[in-house]
């Protein structure tokens, strides 16, 4: 089964991270995407801008509306994400607890919705 | 017989209508043919043959789901036909599974409780809407979605690998005590429901003999018999409740008592013990008192300490107090429940202040016993219980 994992943490708390805590970090997820790429089990993933960078774009009454920022003010927001490829939710579950976002923030996991 | 088909088809609804195609079969044919010599395995390999044929009548018709169900009756296809398989064994570690499938910490709590009465307990939508005091409609929704997000997220038919067994059996505990909790105090209406207390020990001795006596199962398993050998002293022939030191003991269960005694006794102590092994060991001590006098508080709120430690929790300390005012006085308890009081924790839960009245009112306190008697009064979600509330704010007020 394919899962999105959606990795949600609090943007303002990295900012104020010093930069050897960010270093250690980056390092945490090379080993996590080095274990998961011995399993075979990563299809994708990317890390994303911060949400000041973000547009929404909706359409109302056949017209393009665009704002600046996120849709929905929440503390958390989503910072990057995996899709992997496994057997089942508890493969998914242990997969998501490796990430190191999840010991800071939450990870959402999602089964994609293969059509 | 569905936790069967569950493990061979993996539709949870294609195996519930399955199983109840071969009962109308079998009442059919066992009534011109006689019952056959071994009627478990005539019902599993009639609906088994039922699902196969469904699954390939749904292959005939869309072809989206094609690959999956052609991979399904392949599996059926290889498998043992069921009936020629011995019984018992395979049958009890789908139960198993099933359980641990019902428990999965991915679906809700209400959602675990009503599967696992669905599918394991084989109770109907419509019981289980009673229980819980919801429209049936509402309650089917809830089955659907709950089997949907087994279906599509891929939750695992299996007993989970070692790793993960304690924390999952913890699951499968929980579920079995809401179970029990919800007919043994009903959330509101009946005070009791005997048949759900009936359901939680019968799959809690399975999941003991499951997990071939896992403490904690073991624990739960001690705890509930020890509740339930009070279940006819609970309520007087008013349906009033009737408390733990004014209850017949002699009246209590001693087959329940003696089984659920044995049960925690056989364990070898161990530290830290789990919570449902210190809830066990509270319920032992009031049952192994002759008479209310002769209960061991000094022990019990020994007891709820550990608890507390275990597992911290506001009702914890509440009944710490109430154990710790029975043993060193009922001015000792009060100073512990209205340390609670200030932090808020159990704000709205109606036996701070029943428990903080009943304290009042040995120590003669009698005014501030009525107000909180009335304040508990409010807060009090079963008539049985507003009524024995009422008697003692009448009582309080008369003085």
């Amino acid at each position: 089964m394919r899962y999105i994992m959606l990795i949600c943490n609090d943007e303002v708390a990295w900012e104020k991270t010093p930069d050897d805590v960010r270093a250690a970090n980056t390092a945490e997820y090379e080993t996590f995407m080095g274990e998961m790429g011995g399993r075979n089990v990563l299809q994708g993933g990317e890390r994303l801008r911060p949400v000041a960078d973000a547009t929404t774009v909706r359409v109302r009454d056949g017209k393009v509306v665009t704002v600046d920022g996120p849709f929905a003010e929440t503390k958390e927001q989503i910072g990057g994400y995996f899709v992997v490829d496994c057997k089942d939710l508890d493969e998914a579950i242990e997969i998501a607890g490796k990430i190191p976002g999840a010991r800071d923030g939450s990870i959402e996991v999602r089964p994609i919705w293969e059509m | 017989m569905v936790a069967t088909l569950i493990g061979v088809t993996r539709d949870w609804d294609l195996a519930e209508e399955c199983a109840q195609d071969a009962f109308v079969k079998a009442l059919e044919h066992w009534g011109r043919e006689g019952v056959p010599r071994n009627p478990g395995a005539w019902l599993t390999t009639t609906a088994r043959n039922r699902a196969i044929d469904q699954l390939r009548r749904a292959t005939a018709g869309a072809t989206k789901e094609r690959e999956a169900t052609e991979g399904t009756l392949a599996a059926m296809e290889q498998a043992e036909p069921t009936s020629e398989v011995e019984e018992g064994a395979p049958i009890e570690d789908d139960r198993l599974r099933l359980m641990f499938t019902c428990c999965h910490p991915a679906l809700s709590a209400e959602a675990q409780v009503a599967l696992t009465l669905r599918t394991l307990a084989g109770l109907t939508t419509a019981e289980i809407a009673r229980a819980f005091l919801v429209p049936e409609a509402a309650m089917a929704q809830r089955l659907v979605r709950a089997k949907r997000k087994i279906r599509e997220a891929g939750i695992p038919y299996r007993v989970p690998p070692p790793d993960a067994l304690a924390e999952r059996t913890s699951a499968v505990l929980g579920v079995l005590y809401l179970l029990f909790n919800e007919g043994y105090s009903a959330s509101s209406g009946a005070l009791v429901r005997h048949d759900l207390c009936d359901e939680a020990i019968r799959l809690g001795r399975l999941l003991v003999q499951l997990t071939k006596g896992e403490r904690e199962a073991v624990g739960l398993l001690s705890l509930l018999l020890l509740q339930h050998s009070r279940r006819v002293t609970r309520l007087d022939t008013a349906g009033a409740l009737v408390l733990l030191e004014d209850q017949d003991r002699t009246a209590w269960d001693r087959f329940a008592i003696a089984e659920g005694l044995g049960l925690i006794q056989s364990m070898p102590p161990r530290e830290p013990a789990g919570p449902y092994e210190l809830q066990a060991a509270i319920a032992a001590c009031h049952a192994e008192a002759r008479t209310a006098e002769a209960t061991d508080w000094p022990r019990i709120a020994g007891l709820y300490g550990e608890l507390a430690r275990v597992v911290p929790s506001p009702v914890v300390e509440l009944n710490r107090a109430v154990a710790v005012a029975m043993a060193d006085g009922p001015a000792v308890g009060l100073r512990l429940v209205e340390q609670l009081q200030e932090t808020g924790a159990l704000a709205g839960y109606h036996l701070l202040p029943a428990t903080r009245a009943d304290l009042l009112r040995r120590l003669d306190r009698r005014k501030e016993a009525a107000e909180a008697y009335r304040e508990a009064l409010a807060l009090a979600p079963t008539a049985a219980e507003r009524e024995f509330l009422t008697a003692r704010l009448v009582q309080s007020l008369a003085g």
